[in-house]
């Protein structure tokens, strides 16, 4: 595998995936699936700049990277917004907490 | 253009810290219960020690090569190529950046030992290594780029690092206040620093050399002497945006209020941080940029003036501190705003001359006062110390040379550099008398404020209560040792940089490949030697006046606090009062738009809500009077059952975001392998 291999950067994503797929799944601390969330986002990020460096010429892949930068900070914001609510609502930022709408 | 020498030990400049910064960021908590505190503390200090030897190395490899010659390249890796932008993750060593990385890894080396000593008794000891090598790899970073942007990591790098060590005592909510309030002001600055990056990126490439990379900007520069935006000049808009920058990193009028408050932090990080590297970024981003800022003498204009306010302001402000550390930090304020004059006059050189020099002497004033703090139990203000020299000699002999230095005497190292600035102040055709006169006047101040230090701590009767008294203490030599240096630093670094009349400076002719010198400064050597003893004279005046007041305590200071009906010492001793119209301005405006917003949202798009709810509402009322009799009977029906079917569906929506998730993994999973094994 070289680093002019293209499956060596999606490899890379899938582990990048995979662990924020991980982390999404088993934190209960909603700040953790934040940064879960993030680490989603930047493995679509590597694979994007990945296809559009191998396909030559073509540089949409990486404009859509700097898009997911700026929707992942505009999420960010919106989600950390939330958690703050959570907070003040229930006093702990545990997602398990706020399940009111069980029964 | 010179093919660039490749050159690859100079990533491991930047690497070594970094290594060493991940080392003891992951392992540092089990390290240091296994092997304990030394074992941290020579992970943190060996890599800036062997990334100074490489400093030194590179110094040594340029000094061998050609003047035009001399800058090595280590090419990492294509960072960024998308159309006419093309950015390589790229490092540099040209004279400019052979200085700063000396200072960085010479005296943060220095500054990493003395910390073993300083935090030795802190439970977190790791993570303030961590954090403090981290620091130095951003700074480095930041100085060794060889583009705009891979400066700009660096440059964000420092503010991250800054944001964590000053509020490395975050259980005390003041020191997460102060590392917040550093952060957001930077923050701003920031922006203005990449408006200015764009802004340049855009103009040179309407012109068809598009590049972050510094010697090409440098060589197309003239292309876009003749561009416009918005009516102005774009080497003007520009300059200013970057300048903006600056003012944040470098604590100018009107971001400077960060850096009084950063002394929140301990003062190792003081002394590296808010002394020696960080704050000098603005004036090292100048001096790297200073071709652009040649061309926009508007922009030269504005830095002299700014750094004038802020020299003079940031001086009156120190008169009337009584906490040790918060002296220093408005004396490292005033001291930028003469780096600012330096550049604002066209004496780039200068400014990195002062840079230098400053960076030794000011940090063996925090390294001493945070020897002083070590020994006094935490306590920092002047009006408890006095008499301490008996107990501290070394520390009071270090602190007394950097005084000497500070306060601009000959033949020490502040007197060459603020010298330098001073005339050129006086003589370079940007300069100006009234910036000069000013100027000095900020230096008498200074050599008053920094003896009323001297002699509050040091001389006099001890204040201190009998507890602390009884354990005053020599530090130990871990933390001496590098004061020592530092001073002797303090006392001929000077020496490289002599004025024109004493043989002229080595230092701005090492410097000449990047900063261009200016011509036309040849001015009668007795108006050299004349502006040399006004300024003596001046500082030997603010010495006096210290003296008088507080050894001799013939002249009382109640005298200055009266003038003037007690307004001029009430604006000095509320800073100006800049904290609270910023707390009036921003804060509270912020507060003020977060409430119209929920008033409008309570108001208006409620009251759209609310209203669409009332019509809908009448509309199903007569409706409902249709309703009720005829349809009931078939709607009760349907509604029961979906009734039924909620209350059993209820049940799924357990509010577990963690089931919800796992099973939309779980259905897109079979999703895919149905599409994969049978659709296709």
């Amino acid at each position: 595998m070289s680093p002019n291999d293209l499956s060596s950067y999606l490899i890379i994503g899938a582990i990048l995936f995979s662990l924020g797929m991980f982390t999404v799944l088993t934190r209960r601390n909603a700040i953790s699936v934040l940064m879960g969330v993030e680490l989603i986002l930047n493995s679509a990020n590597i694979n994007y700049v990945a296809f559009s460096h191998f396909s030559s010429g073509n540089s949409a892949g990486q404009i859509y990277a700097i898009f997911v930068i700026m929707l992942a900070a505009a999420e960010a914001a919106v989600g950390l917004a939330i958690v703050l609510a959570i907070f003040q609502l229930f006093h702990t930022i545990d997602v398990e907490a706020a399940q009111t709408l069980k029964e | 253009m010179e093919s660039p020498i490749q050159t690859d030990f100079i990533r491991w400049i930047v690497f070594l810290p970094l290594i060493g910064s991940i080392v003891n960021g992951l392992l540092g908590a089990k390290i240091q219960k296994s092997m304990g505190k030394g074992a941290i503390g020579v992970i943190a200090c060996a890599p800036v020690i062997i990334a100074f030897g490489l400093s030194v190395n590179a110094l040594l490899t340029l000094k061998n090569l050609a003047p035009e010659k001399r800058f090595l390249i280590d090419n990492l890796y294509a960072w960024i190529h998308l159309g006419s932008l093309k950015v390589d993750m790229a490092f540099l060593i040209d004279p400019l950046s052979a200085v700063m990385i000396l200072v960085v890894t010479g005296i943060g080396g220095l500054i990493h030992i003395y910390a073993t000593g300083y935090m030795h008794d802190d439970k977190a000891f790791w993570r303030f290594f961590a954090y403090l090598n981290l620091f130095t790899a951003a700074m480095l970073t930041l100085v060794l780029g060889d583009n705009l942007l891979v400066l700009f990591v660096g440059w964000e790098g420092v503010g991250l690092c800054s944001y964590a060590l000053i509020g490395f005592w975050y259980q005390d909510h003041a020191n997460a206040r102060a590392g917040n309030k550093a952060f957001i002001v930077n923050r701003v600055g920031d922006f203005g620093f990449v408006l200015g990056m764009f802004l340049l990126f855009w103009s040179l490439d309407a012109q068809g050399h598009g590049s972050l990379t510094f010697r090409e900007m440098v060589k197309w520069a003239p292309s876009i002497k003749d561009s416009l935006i918005w009516g102005w000049p774009v080497v003007t808009v520009a300059t200013l945006f970057l300048f903006v920058g600056a003012t944040g990193k470098s604590a100018q009028i009107p971001l400077f209020v960060w850096l009084p408050d950063a002394m929140a932090g301990p003062t190792p990080v003081s002394a590296l941080i808010h002394a020696a590297t960080m704050v000098t970024a603005g004036v090292y981003m100048t001096a790297r940029m200073n071709v652009f800022f040649s061309m926009a003498p508007d922009t030269l204009n504005v830095i002299a003036i700014t750094g004038v306010a802020t020299a003079l302001l940031a001086a009156t402000i120190a008169l009337t501190q009584n906490d040790i550390k918060k002296v220093l930090a408005y004396s490292t304020v005033s001291q930028l705003g003469y780096m600012f004059i330096g550049v604002g006059v066209g004496g780039y050189a200068a400014a990195i001359f002062h840079l230098m020099t400053h960076a030794f002497f000011k940090a063996c004033l925090f390294l001493g006062a945070g020897s002083v703090i070590h020994a006094m139990h935490h306590e920092q203000d002047m009006r408890k110390m006095g008499g301490l020299k008996q107990w501290m000699p070394l520390t009071f002999a270090t602190f007394f040379i950097s005084v000497l230095a500070i306060g601009g005497f000959p033949p020490f190292a502040g007197f060459f550099s603020k010298d330098e600035i001073l005339w050129l102040a006086f003589t370079s055709e940007h300069g100006n008398k009234l910036v000069w006169f000013l100027a000095l006047c900020g230096a008498g101040m200074t050599a008053f404020y920094m003896f009323r230090q001297l002699f509050m701590t040091f001389y006099g009767k001890c204040r201190a209560d009998h507890h602390t008294q009884e354990h005053l203490h020599e530090s130990p030599s871990v933390m001496t040792m590098p004061l020592v240096i530092l001073a002797i630093g303090a006392v001929f670094a000077g020496l490289i940089g002599l004025p024109g009349v004493l043989g002229g400076s080595q230092f701005a002719h090492w410097l000449e490949p990047v900063i261009h010198a200016h011509e036309g400064e040849h001015a009668s050597h007795a108006l050299e030697w004349g502006l040399m003893a006004v300024s003596v004279a001046v500082a030997s005046f603010g010495v006096f006046i210290a003296f008088l007041m507080y050894r001799r305590e013939s002249l009382s200071p109640e005298i200055f606090c009266n003038l003037a009906g007690g307004l001029p010492y009430r604006l000095f001793d509320r800073k100006w009062y800049f904290d609270e119209i910023y707390q009036a301005v921003f804060v509270n405006g912020t507060l003020l738009l977060a409430r119209i917003g929920s008033l409008f949202d309570q108001y208006i798009i409620d009251g759209i809500v609310d209203g669409s709810a009332s019509l809908t509402r009448f509309a199903s009322w007569l409706n409902g009077l249709f309703d009720d009799y005829i349809i009931d009977g078939m709607v009760n029906a349907v509604a029961n059952v979906t009734f039924w079917m909620g209350n059993k569906f209820r049940r799924l929506q357990t509010g577990n975001i963690n089931g919800y998730l796992f099973v939309i993994l779980i259905a897109m999973v079979l999703a895919v392998y149905v599409k994969v094994h049978y659709w296709s």
